[in-house]
């Protein structure tokens, strides 16, 4: 199988609280922050090793994985983090990180889906920065091929996937045949959350992604990453979507410690009233 | 001046809650740019659900119902939408953002070519254009954005925009044909959907959320269900704890998980790390119990009780029992 994993670099999640407004509102003002891939993304390329080989030899890449990334040339550290984690391949659509939105990167991506022709595309359900939650499907659409987004477990069957898909109050379950756009939620990385045909059903992975070896590290630098201009891939560049002012969320004001129970019962019976 | 089509949000035969945030996004915008609204409601064996929304004051309740549309699939659905939103001439389309919402509005925009602006928390209308705030960044900014295609997707987050309560009146029923599906619909097949059976209210929809997080340990349960049996209170934890397995992955609240907003938070053993304060700071009250004096949850908290949780939340089911008993 053949796998194409777009991946987006963002503002390290867990040191999100560093994040800066500039003064007149007009932009976000990353500098200084730490780029990490986006953790949906990562799933996504640890959930296509794992539909490309064997679980109990995870070495050998039974299929192949390209990933592919939209922005500057700095953004090429993170294609080769991928590389070193098992990836074969990766493409680096040159870019700035904010002449994008997610129908953009749908348009572009249709392009090279049909240069690249794989069996399926796997991503993130979203990015952690923009938190739009569309490429995904709006990429499917383009391509008129059938999705199946917020994938939780993923079982390879011929010529197919069998995709539980989380949503609220329980899983959905589709059978896609391929080609298809799967978009994954974060327990596709749960020890028994995706079995190739190759992968015994008994097989159980470590829970999360894959760690890369230094070798691996080394060896991703010779691996094959390529530069395509993203007017190649899409003449129109316009973006659907503009961003005028950026704000700094509402403070919640900080409320008072309690000294035991029965204080905190009577303030949320008579102070609060929510009891 | 733009007319709103609400796609509404069913399961077996009924209007999920999460449609009433949709509507009170589709009341604001409509008097906000002059125009009216409408809901669709599509699905199988829909007529009654249809019936129910003909309280809210919308032009028209707009009805595709088809044996077709049982188990929801998206290359099924996103047509109709389409197609209903093309022959009304609606300006803006809009969904809550839940799973539904999410899988469905993003595949619309798609079609319609339309820019997309998902999980908003506020509309405004200046000069008759609406513009759209949205939390960012794992909720650490908002962003304001307008959209400038023929029609606009949207969809909105439930718990920032309070359910729209019936308004009278009787919207008339008008049938709208079922489109045809997406290509590379007949690739996909419908499975099965498995319920998460529970007697407690979903977390979307609940009043009273109890929520706990990894210091819990395999006693998640056994520490939190009396409390939220006697609540009536939906059970939430934070991702470390889903993470480490003491709790299923569907209870998490956070930015990437569930976004809720209930009456009364009850955050236990959760130090509140900043994606869950996003999932969770819009409710009214909140209360915190942890062991550590310093955990940034006692930021956002309206009540915070250092203490040992294992001895604290039994104490709390004794002393609840005894003041409903009052």
């Amino acid at each position: 199988m053949k796998i194409l994993v777009p991946l987006k670099r963002v503002a390290d999640p867990d040191n999100a609280n560093k994040i800066k407004i500039a003064p007149d509102g007009a932009k976000i003002d990353t500098t200084g922050l730490e780029w990490k891939p986006n953790p949906f993304d990562e799933y996504a390329v640890e959930a296509a090793l794992r539909l490309t080989e064997n679980g109990a030899t995870p070495k050998v890449r039974g299929g192949e994985v390209v990933v592919v990334t939209f922005g500057p040339k700095e953004a090429d550290t993170t294609l080769r983090q991928m590389l070193a984690t098992g990836a074969d391949r990766a493409v680096r659509v040159d870019t700035t990180d904010d002449a994008l939105d997610g129908s953009l990167v749908a348009r572009a991506l249709k392009a090279l889906v049909e240069r690249e022709k794989p069996d399926l595309v796997l991503m993130g359900k979203q990015a952690v920065d923009g938190d739009s939650n569309q490429v995904g499907q709006i990429l499917a659409e383009l391509l008129g091929w059938p999705m199946a987004t917020f994938a939780a477990t993923l079982q390879e069957e011929a010529g197919a996937l069998l995709v539980g898909r989380e949503v609220d109050g329980g899983v959905i379950t589709l059978r896609v045949k391929l080609p298809a756009v799967v978009t994954v939620d974060l327990r596709i990385v749960a020890p028994t959350s995706v079995y190739s045909l190759a992968t015994a059903r008994t097989h159980k992975y470590a829970d999360g992604v894959r760690f890369s070896a230094l070798p691996a590290i080394m060896a991703a630098k010779k691996k094959p990453l390529i530069e395509v201009p993203l007017a190649e891939l899409s003449p129109d560049t316009s973006l659907r979507i503009a961003y005028s002012k950026f704000e700094p969320p509402p403070v919640r004001k900080a409320g008072v410690k309690v000294p035991d129970v029965a204080v905190l019962v009577d303030k949320l019976v008579n102070e609060a009233k929510v009891l | 001046m733009a007319d709103i089509l609400v796609v509404a949000e069913l399961a077996e035969g009924k209007v999920k809650k999460t449609t009433h945030s949709a509507i009170a996004f589709a009341r604001d915008a409509a008097q906000g740019s002059g125009g009216t609204f409408s809901i669709l409601a599509l699905g199988a064996g829909v007529a009654a659900a249809a019936a129910q929304l003909t309280g809210f004051g919308a032009a028209k309740v707009i009805v595709a119902d088809d044996a077709g549309l049982a188990g929801y699939v998206c290359e099924r659905y996103a047509p109709t939408v389409v197609a209903a939103a093309k022959a009304g001439g609606f300006g803006v389309v809009v969904a809550t953002a839940s799973a539904f919402g999410k899988d469905l509005l993003a595949r619309v925009a798609g079609q319609l070519d339309a820019g997309y602006a998902a999980d908003i928390s506020q509309v405004k209308a200046e000069g008759g254009k609406l513009a759209y705030r949205r939390p960012m960044f794992a909720g650490n900014a908002y962003g304001w954005c307008s959209i400038d295609t023929a029609t606009q997707v949207v969809t909105v987050r439930q718990s920032e925009f309070s359910p729209a309560e019936p308004s009278g009146g009787a919207s008339p029923i008008e049938a709208f044909a079922v489109a045809p599906p997406c290509a590379g619909a007949e690739r996909i097949e419908f499975v099965s959907f498995e319920q998460v059976k529970s007697e407690r209210p979903e977390l979307g929809e609940a009043s009273v959320i109890v929520a706990g997080g990894r210091a819990l340990k395999e006693k998640f349960k056994d520490v939190l269900d009396p409390l939220a049996d006697l609540l009536g209170a939906a059970v939430g934890a934070s991702r470390a704890a889903c993470d480490a397995g003491y709790a299923p992955s569907d209870l998490q609240i956070g930015q990437t998980g569930k976004i809720v907003a209930p009456k009364l938070y009850l955050a236990i053993g959760i130090s509140g790390a900043i994606q869950h304060l996003a999932g969770m700071k819009g409710s009214k009250v909140i209360v915190a119990i942890n062991k550590d004096a310093d955990a940034p949850i006692y930021q956002v908290a309206d009540y915070g009780l250092v203490a040992d949780l294992f001895q604290a939340v039994p104490e709390l089911v004794t002393a609840v029992k005894a003041a409903k008993g009052a």
